[in-house]
C-alpha cells in the first residue's frame, strides 16, 4: 500500500514533468535572485547554505500543493477512502514520494550554489551534508505531507499552507542552514559544528513522521 | 429580501452572554486589574538597575502567562474533543475561544515585550530562544484560527482545528531547543547587557502576584463569554440553514 | 520617570486591547443573543 501509493505519486511527476520543467527552474531563478538582492560574493558565499534552504522550503511549499491537487482533483483522496485503504499508509506512501522529489531538488540547488556562488565542498563536510540534508528532508515532508492533507480540497488552502507550515518548519530551516554551513566550511567553520544539529533534525523528523502518520487519518477521514 | 424579526425571541430572553457567575468573576477581574495598575504603577518600587522600566513587568508577565494558559486550555480541550467519546462540540468551542484570547494577549505580549526591550536593552528585539519561540507560535496560533476559518462540516472543523492545536504543542519544544542552539553558537548576550530577569523584593513580588491573578480572573471571564458567542455562532448557522432550507421548500411549492 | 512614554504605552497597549476585546466580546453575544430564546442557550 505505501509501496503503492509512493509509486503513483511518482508516477504522475514522471509523466508531468512539473518538477523537472517547472519546479528547478524556480528554484534556480531564486538563488539567481538572491545573488541580485544580496550583491557581493563574499556575502554570498557566507550565506549560500541559508539561501538554498530558502529556495527549498519555498519550493517544497509549491511541490507538495501540487502532489495534494491531483488527490483532490478526481477525488482519489476519498476513493482511496471509500476502498478502506490504511490511512497511515497513505501518508507514508506521500511522505516517501515527496522525499523523493525533494532530494532531486537539493542535489539541483546544491550544485546551483557551488557554480553560482562559487562554495568548495570538502570532502570531509561531505557526509554531514548528505545525512543532516536526508534527515531535513524527511522533516520537513512530514509537516508539509500533514498540512496539506489538511487543506486539501478547501478553498484557499494556496495561502494557508505557507502559514502553517513555515512556522512549525523553522527548526529544519535553522538545523539544515547551520549543518551546510559547517559542511561548506561558510564562515570559518568547522566540520564537527555541525554534529549537533544533525541530533536536532532526526529527533524533529521522528516526532513529525510518526505524529503524521497517527494524525493523517482523522484529518482526511470525515 | 425581506428581514423578519426573529420569531423566536420570547419577552423573558436575556440579553447577553452574562450569567451570575460570570458577573462576579466580571467584577473581580475589574478591582484587580484597578489594584493592578495601583500597585504597578504607583506603589511599587523602581527596580536597582532597570529602574521605572521594570513597571512593564507587571503588565507583560501577566499577559504573557495568560497566552500560554490559553493554549494549554486550547491543546487540552483539543484533546478532550479528539480522544473523548462524545467529540464533544463543546470542548471544540472551548479551544477556539481559548485560541483568539491566546492570540489577542501574545500580541500584548510581544509589544509590551518590544517596549521593555528598547528601554533596556537598547533595541526592540533580540534573537533569543523566549523570544523568538513566542513570536512563531503566535503566527502558528494565526495558522490555528485560519483552520478554524475554513469551509467544511462542523465535524470536519473541529477535528483539524483539534489536531492542528496538539501539534502546535509539539512544536514549542522543537523550536525553543533549535533557537536556543543557534543562538548558542553567537554568545553576544553580554553585548547587549542585562537580561530581562530581575531580582525582586517583596512589594515588586506582590504587585507581579496581582497582575497574574488579575489576567487569570480575566481569562476565565473572557473565555466563559467568547465560548458562548461561539455557540451561538454555531446554533445561528444551523438554525439559518434550516431557515434557508425552509424557505427553498416553500418556494418550491408555490412554483411547482 | 525615566522612559515615560514608554512604560505608560505599554500599559495603555495592554488595558486598550482588553478594553477592546472585551467590549466586542460582550456586544457580539448580545447581538447573537437578540435573535435567540433562552431555551437556546445551555449556560443559563
Amino acid at each position: 500500500m505505501v509501496r503503492a501509493v509512493c509509486a503513483k505519486d511518482l508516477r504522475i511527476e514522471q509523466r508531468s514533468k512539473v518538477l523537472t520543467s517547472q519546479i528547478m527552474p524556480f528554484a534556480l531563478v531564486t538563488l539567481v535572485l538572491f545573488a541580485f538582492a544580496l550583491d557581493g560574493d563574499a556575502i554570498l558565499e557566507r550565506t549560500a547554505p541559508g539561501l538554498v534552504w530558502l529556495a527549498m522550503l519555498f519550493s517544497s511549499m509549491i511541490i507538495v500543493q501540487r502532489s495534494f491537487a491531483v488527490e483532490t482533483a478526481d477525488g482519489a483522496l476519498d476513493a482511496l477512502r471509500v476502498a478502506g485503504a490504511d490511512m497511515s499508509a497513505v501518508f507514508w506512501g506521500k511522505w516517501f514520494a515527496l522525499i523523493v522529489q525533494l532530494i532531486i531538488l537539493e542535489v539541483v540547488l546544491v550544485v546551483g550554489a557551488i557554480v553560482m556562488f562559487g562554495i568548495d565542498l570538502r570532502v570531509s563536510g561531505l557526509v554531514l551534508l548528505v545525512t543532516s540534508s536526508i534527515s531535513a528532508t524527511c522533516g520537513l515532508s512530514a509537516v508539509s505531507t500533514i498540512y496539506a492533507g489538511l487543506a486539501s480540497g478547501v478553498r484557499g488552502r494556496e495561502s494557508l499552507l505557507p502559514l502553517l507550515v513555515l512556522p512549525v518548519a523553522s527548526p529544519v530551516l535553522i538545523g539544515a542552514t547551520r549543518s551546510a554551513e559547517a559542511a561548506f566550511g561558510a564562515g570559518g567553520t568547522v566540520v564537527s559544528e555541525g554534529w549537533p544539529w544533525l541530533g536536532l533534525l532526526s529527533v524533529f523528523a521522528v516526532v513529525f513522521s510518526f505524529g503524521g502518520s497517527l494524525a493523517f487519518g482523522p484529518l482526511i477521514d470525515d | 429580501m425581506t428581514l423578519d424579526p426573529p420569531s423566536t425571541v420570547s419577552t423573558t430572553s436575556r440579553r447577553g452572554t452574562a450569567t451570575a457567575a460570570t458577573r462576579a468573576v466580571g467584577v473581580l477581574t475589574i478591582v484587580m486589574i484597578g489594584w493592578l495598575g495601583v500597585f504597578g504603577l504607583l506603589l511599587s518600587p523602581a527596580d536597582r538597575d532597570q529602574g521605572d522600566a521594570v513597571r512593564i513587568m507587571y503588565v507583560h508577565v501577566p499577559s504573557v502567562w495568560l497566552a500560554y494558559l490559553a493554549f494549554i486550555v486550547t491543546a487540552l480541550a483539543s484533546a478532550v474533543h479528539l480522544f473523548g467519546k462524545s467529540h464533544s462540540m463543546q470542548a471544540d468551542r472551548v479551544a477556539g475561544a481559548s485560541a483568539e484570547i491566546g492570540v489577542v494577549f501574545m500580541a500584548v505580549t510581544l509589544v509590551t515585550g518590544m517596549l521593555w526591550g528598547r528601554i533596556t536593552w537598547g533595541v526592540y528585539w533580540q534573537w533569543d530562544a523566549r523570544l523568538t519561540t513566542t513570536a512563531l507560535l503566535f503566527i502558528s496560533y494565526i495558522g490555528y484560527l485560519a483552520v478554524r476559518g475554513l469551509e467544511g462540516s462542523r465535524s470536519q472543523r473541529a477535528r483539524r482545528s483539534a489536531i492542528v492545536g496538539l501539534l502546535a504543542v509539539l512544536e514549542v519544544p522543537l523550536v525553543h531547543w533549535s533557537v536556543k542552539l543557534w543562538r548558542s553558537l553567537h554568545q553576544e548576550a553580554t553585548v547587549l547587557g542585562t537580561d530581562l530577569d530581575v531580582s525582586l523584593d517583596g512589594l515588586m513580588l506582590f504587585s507581579l502576584f496581582v497582575g497574574v491573578v488579575a489576567f487569570t480572573l480575566l481569562f476565565l471571564w473572557l473565555l466563559l463569554h467568547r465560548s458562548r458567542v461561539l455557540t451561538m455562532i454555531d446554533l445561528s448557522a444551523e438554525t439559518g440553514l434550516d431557515a434557508a432550507l425552509a424557505q427553498r421548500r416553500a418556494e418550491g411549492g408555490v412554483t411547482a | 520617570m525615566t522612559d515615560a512614554g514608554f512604560i505608560l504605552g505599554s500599559y495603555a497597549i495592554t488595558f486598550g486591547s482588553i478594553l477592546i476585546f472585551t467590549w466586542r466580546t460582550i456586544r457580539s453575544g448580545r447581538n447573537l443573543s437578540d435573535g435567540m430564546s433562552d431555551e437556546e442557550k445551555p449556560w443559563l
